[in-house]
């Protein structure tokens, strides 16, 4: 590694109002992981009002109370376009929950309100009275086992532009019918899993880091990380009680 | 069927219940699908009503010492000290205190309810005075979400009859106060302590400025504090206690009781109160300390992100050997996520034992604060017991989920003496 340590800017979207949920642990394990593989991370946290970056080479936000969602929304619509040029640019990006919802085209309340989103994800989200509550195994070709606790009553309906971001073992995912959670679109991840999502399933940790690496610096660190206890509590959590 | 009957049969049922170990809501629930006006009869004759105190941190010390303070000044006080605090782990508790003809010795109930059972109850049994003493982030997946929460205690205030305490720093119960037509009385910090108490959205808000100003006056503010004792404001008036009471947020909550008691016996002199609420100890878990093997081991409950913060905050780690105990059981809350919002670096000079079902995601999570372990086992009596033996000539110091405090306490009880909570 040269002597001035390459940095990756990692934007975090919202924390004052969209952080619920150990969502927090998200950012924590990619600045961690960053450093271990003898990056620079820096971190911007944009919050409502705030300047927006020129750039970024990591995107990620999280979930929020109704309330939260009222706040954000505005100033989300605002940013919109210029996340929406970074998705289809490449970016990595990881939305849980809340804004996995607002990064769709709406999310519609059972008292048929609509609040719009912002388009980066082909997806709609209708407000439900049902709760999918609980500890979720999936599956995807591309990360494996992805394992985390999932509580929303929003249900995701996914277009044709976007993928699933994994298959249902056990859980419910984006909707109760249609037996997959999440959505990808080019690097852009969507999804309901908690947990925190990052510290469990390191796989995707590193696809958003390598990612971002390879974008901005074309070879990625030779660095290993020691997984062993990610390991440990993914076969502990894959056996727990919904 | 007669409600003498019914007691008869409840006490009998409570009696099998104990014999088989445990189980303190069952007897309830028996009497309850019986007889259900059974709580609201008994506790109607009480002289002074019922007190309800609900929030998510802190109930079951503050409990304790609200107790403290009303028999200080002469009441006789019902309570559910068991923490079974559901509408049948009350019907539970009365069973154990009334005579066969259904009658209450007692000239007031004080009961904490956790806030969704508190809602239930009040519809039940309207309370004349409430104490609510926080809003945090805690088993959202039984509730859903904090707004949730919060609502579920602004209705526990609109049912409240004579007097509701609030917790002046907390801006979501403060928000219920334009809300009632009752008395309101509030608890609050002095600015410089302000702080010491982030809440859960502070925690994420880069710019954590206090917002000093504009806040109600408040009966009773917590002025200062240390290892030995507190200073309040009450009343405008400044005063000074020892306290036996350990954590900040233990410390807090007394402010709580004393603003709640006050509303109840506005004529206690105040140094009589301080004087009942210094000799007040911890509520089993909340910082109890046992002697084991000749040092001491402290219990600390933990059981959200809010109450771990302030837990290792209160409570200097060095020179003590340091456990964590995680478990996922109901009661405990089975989302993992909670511990990614509590800073563990504070531990990262000696490294900590781990253990409980879900040991593996504590240690993970330690693993990205860099603190060392000194080992991870999800057997929590082999983990104990190795500990102890590890650091047999120090104090210890156990952060513990709630089941994996009554299993802990359990094998203690094998070494050491623990105080029987009936």
């Amino acid at each position: 590694m040269s002597d001035a340590k390459k940095q990756i800017v990692i934007v975090q979207l919202y924390p004052r109002d969209m952080n619920i949920y150990g969502d927090h642990g998200n950012l924590q394990v990619l600045v961690r992981r960053l450093e271990w593989y003898g990056y620079a991370p820096k971190v911007i946290h944009y919050n409502v009002g705030n300047t927006f970056p020129k750039s970024a080479d990591i995107v990620i936000g999280g979930g929020g109370q109704d309330s939260g969602q009222e706040k954000i929304h505005a100033d989300l619509l605002k940013i919109g376009p210029t996340l929406k040029k970074w998705a289809e640019d490449g970016t990595p990006m990881l939305m849980v929950c809340g804004l996995y919802q607002l990064f769709g085209h709406f999310f519609r309340t059972l008292n048929n309100v609509s609040l719009e989103g912002i388009g980066v994800l082909d997806v709609e989200t209708y407000g439900t009275n049902e709760r999918l509550i609980g500890n979720i195994v999936t599956t995807s070709d591309a990360f494996g086992e992805i394992i985390g606790y999932e509580n929303h009553s929003g249900q995701t309906f996914l277009g044709e532009h976007v993928k699933p971001f994994a298959t249902v073992v056990r859980g419910a995912g984006n909707n109760s019918k249609d037996g997959h959670e999440g959505a990808i679109y080019k690097n852009v991840i969507g999804t309901y899993l908690h947990g925190s999502i990052l510290p469990k399933n390191p796989a995707v940790a590193d696809f958003l880091i390598k990612t971002a690496v390879k974008r901005k610096y074309h070879a990625f660190s030779k660095d290993l990380i020691d997984d062993m206890f990610a390991d440990m509590a993914r076969t502990i959590a894959r056996e727990r009680p919904r | 069927m007669p409600q003498s009957f019914t007691i008869i049969l409840g006490k009998a049922v409570r009696y099998a219940a104990r014999l088989r170990g445990g189980g303190s809501a069952l007897p309830g629930l028996f009497v309850e699908r019986i007889s259900p006006s059974f709580v609201p009869d008994t506790l109607a004759q009480l002289p002074h009503g019922v007190v309800v105190i609900s929030g998510t941190n802190g109930k079951t010390t503050t409990t304790k010492m609200v107790v403290s303070l009303l028999e200080s000044q002469g009441l006789k006080v019902f309570t559910n000290r068991t923490g079974s605090n559901f509408v049948r782990g009350v019907a539970a508790a009365l069973l154990g205190e009334i005579d066969v003809k259904g009658k209450l010795d007692a000239d007031i109930a004080v009961l904490e309810l956790d806030e969704a059972h508190a809602v239930k109850f009040v519809e039940v049994v309207p309370p004349h005075y409430s104490l609510l003493l926080n809003v945090m982030r805690d088993q959202l997946d039984r509730f859903g979400e904090i707004d949730t929460t919060a609502r579920m205690l602004e209705q526990i205030a609109r049912a409240t009859t004579h007097t509701v305490v609030l917790n002046r720093e907390d801006g979501r119960i403060r928000a219920i106060a334009p809300k009632l037509s009752t008395e309101v009385r509030y608890f609050g910090l002095a600015d410089n302590l302000l702080s010491q108490f982030p809440t859960d959205d502070e925690l994420h808000d880069e710019a954590v400025s206090k917002k000093a100003a504009k806040r109600p006056d408040a009966d009773v503010v917590l002025k200062d504090f240390n290892e030995k004792g507190a200073a309040f404001t009450i009343n405008k008036k400044a005063f000074v206690t020892p306290l036996k009471l350990k954590g900040v947020y233990n410390i807090f909550n007394s402010a709580a009781a004393l603003a709640l008691v006050r509303a109840i016996e506005p004529t206690a002199s105040v140094n009589s109160l301080l004087g009942a609420l210094s000799t007040v100890t911890p509520a089993f878990g909340r910082g109890e300390t046992l002697n084991v093997g000749g040092q001491p081991l402290e219990l600390v409950l933990v059981k959200n992100p809010s109450g771990f913060r302030l837990g290792l905050e209160s409570y200097d780690p060095d020179g003590y050997a340091t456990m964590i105990a995680i478990n996922d059981n109901y009661a405990d809350g089975r989302d993992m996520s909670w511990l990614w919002d509590v800073d563990f670096t504070k531990l990262s000079d000696n490294p900590v034992y781990v253990t409980g079902i879900r040991a593996y995601d504590m240690a993970l999570r330690l693993q990205y604060d860099e603190v060392g372990m000194e080992k991870v086992d999800t057997e929590l009596a082999r983990a104990l017991a190795d500990f102890i033996a590890r650091h047999d000539a120090m104090p210890k110091r156990i952060y513990c989920t709630y089941t994996a405090m009554l299993t802990l306490r359990k094998e203690l009880s094998k070494i050491t003496r623990v105080e029987v909570v009936s």
